[in-house]
């Protein structure tokens, strides 16, 4: 598969029949056509899938290995999919795309108990797609050249990446985001679920910093694990589709074109 | 105490550690490590602080009266504890995570002096929250390591006499406290503990959770810890998997846990007002 579509793609295409899902996986979409063929179904459900990774389990090795994967996106990922439609079983809060439901969710600080697991299912989606098998070395095109104008040059952007990955205490993700006020491109630490949508930022790359990402292929050796992300994992593909949909939001600037 | 004396003795020895106010020309070698043992910074309290023999760093941190942390040594092997916990998580647990905050709290430690002593207020406040996340660690650890017991040695076995009769007081049963903990444990979301504290206040026992690693004071300046559980995925990921809850039922129910080790401390606590250090 050449690229992957990011969610955020997917809410912009949402069928008035099918609002409240947003799943790539086709096991929902047949059962959802099985229910809407009965004319006499009155109930809306909301359903939020669990998405595939974008690629094989196993095509991230060796840097990230198939059971790592395994248990990340099959246990884990998977887990907080159930329980987030578990919660919303009986909530007031459907029909909203992921990114609604966050900020919703989230409360201005005061987080709902979906808040969690909605986060968390968002997040885990981000961060599948932030990565892809060959990935790393350097972005290109306009990407890289707001990065060198973010950040002096792609080395130093590298630099800050995974030292602000190495100074989280805890559980939490590092981010690459587009910061919408302050129209520049900025790295970001952020706690156990919490994510920058909530802040109206743009977010361009994540890394998940919880143990259970690392912890069955690297042990306690963090750097090797961000050094690895940044060097053959990292996806600029995602990146460039991204800072693509972030510019229509996000005015940064008038590019230069020559004068004919 | 007794049997830390040869370890601590052959590191000096190792490491030529020359004591504050002693002529090294004047002592022998080994005079000058005995001094260093019976001097009045060697024995502090408890496990966790002891002066670090490590060559002219120990010496100036001596020199200037700063006692350092170390690494507590384990009372059993790595492997005595499988197969509630396996010996690789217990060795990474112990030498890499563990020893790493020891080291992390010694230097913010240390900048904090340097801080201090040049009265530069933001650098102090900038220090806390490394100083409460490494500290907290080693102090969490330190008494993690207590808590655990090989099945062997009486670990696991339920408790009786007064924690015994404390639990069946405040829960009801030994096998509710279990399953509250476990759930408190899988309800923890991201990196923490959970506690089995002693309320001093209200004498009476409770179950709490802290946040990545504060030590349970943060949650209460009442509040004695009699048994921890890390719940830090790199405390059983290696291991368990992830499988279902977070805080697995074995671990605190017939395996490891040797739930004596409170009992006394914790009761003779109420009874005088020493600090209960580590």
């Amino acid at each position: 598969m050449a690229m992957a579509l990011p969610l955020a793609y997917a809410s912009s295409v949402v069928h008035p029949f099918e609002a409240g899902r947003l799943s790539f996986s086709t096991k929902a979409t047949k059962h959802k056509k099985q229910i809407y063929q009965f004319r006499n179904v009155t109930k809306v459900l909301a359903y939020y899938g669990l998405t595939n990774p974008p690629y094989k389990l196993d095509a991230l090795e060796p840097y990230m290995s198939r059971r790592t994967l395994e248990l990340h996106w099959g246990n884990i990922h998977r887990g907080y999919s159930d329980s987030l439609n578990k919660q919303l079983a009986n909530s007031p809060l459907y029909g909203c795309t992921m990114e609604e439901l966050i900020k919703t969710t989230f409360n201005n600080g005061n987080p709902l108990p979906e808040y969690n697991n909605a986060a968390e299912v968002w997040n885990h989606d981000f961060f599948w797609e932030s990565m892809q098998p060959n990935g790393g070395r350097l972005p290109w095109g306009g990407v890289l050249d707001q990065i060198e104008k973010d950040f002096g040059s792609f080395s130093n952007f590298r630099d800050e990446f995974v030292h602000s990955a190495m100074m989280l205490f805890g559980s939490g993700w590092v981010w690459l985001v587009l910061k919408t006020n302050e129209r520049r491109l900025s790295i970001v630490r952020t706690s156990n679920a919490l994510c920058p949508l909530v802040w109206g930022d743009i977010p361009i790359i994540s890394l998940d910093m919880w143990e259970h990402a690392y912890y069955l292929d690297y042990k306690d050796d963090v750097s090797k694990y961000v050094n690895n992300f940044m060097d053959h994992l990292i996806s600029w593909h995602s990146a460039t589709a991204r800072m693509v949909r972030a510019e229509a939001f996000v005015n940064l600037g008038e590019p230069k074109i020559p004068v004919a | 105490m007794v049997e830390t004396l040869p370890i601590v003795f052959c590191r000096i020895i190792g490491a030529r550690v020359t004591p504050p106010r002693l002529n090294p020309k004047a002592c022998g070698r080994s005079a000058m490590a005995l001094r260093t043992l019976f001097s009045k910074k060697a024995f502090t309290t408890a496990s966790g602080f002891r002066p670090i023999a490590a060559g002219d760093r120990c010496f100036l941190r001596q020199a200037r009266g700063l006692t350092v942390a170390a690494l507590p040594d384990l009372a059993y092997d790595y492997g005595a504890l499988e197969p509630a916990i396996s010996g690789e998580i217990m060795r990474l647990h112990h030498q890499k995570h563990h020893q790493a905050y020891v080291t992390n709290y010694n230097n913010a430690l240390e900048q904090l002096e340097t801080a201090v002593a040049k009265g530069d207020a933001s650098a102090v406040v900038r220090l806390q929250s490394a100083i409460k996340f490494n500290g907290g660690g080693h102090i969490n650890h330190s008494i993690f390591w207590k808590n655990l017991k090989p099945v062997n040695e009486g670990g696991g076995e339920p408790p009786h006499s007064t924690l015994g009769w404390a639990i069946d007081t405040d829960f009801c049963s030994l096998e509710a406290l279990v399953q509250k903990m476990n759930a408190e444990g899988a309800a923890l979301q991201g990196s923490g503990w959970v506690w089995l504290a002693l309320d001093k206040g209200s004498k009476k026992l409770c179950v709490e959770t802290t946040a990545n690693q504060d030590p349970l004071v943060t949650k209460g300046a009442n509040l004695v810890p009699l048994l921890g559980i890390d719940v830090w995925e790199h405390a059983y990921y290696l291991q368990k998997r992830n499988e279902s809850a977070r805080v697995q039922p074995v671990l605190l129910g017939p395996k490891a846990y040797d739930l004596h080790t409170g009992t006394d401390e914790a009761f003779t606590f109420i009874l005088s007002p020493q600090v209960h250090t580590l």
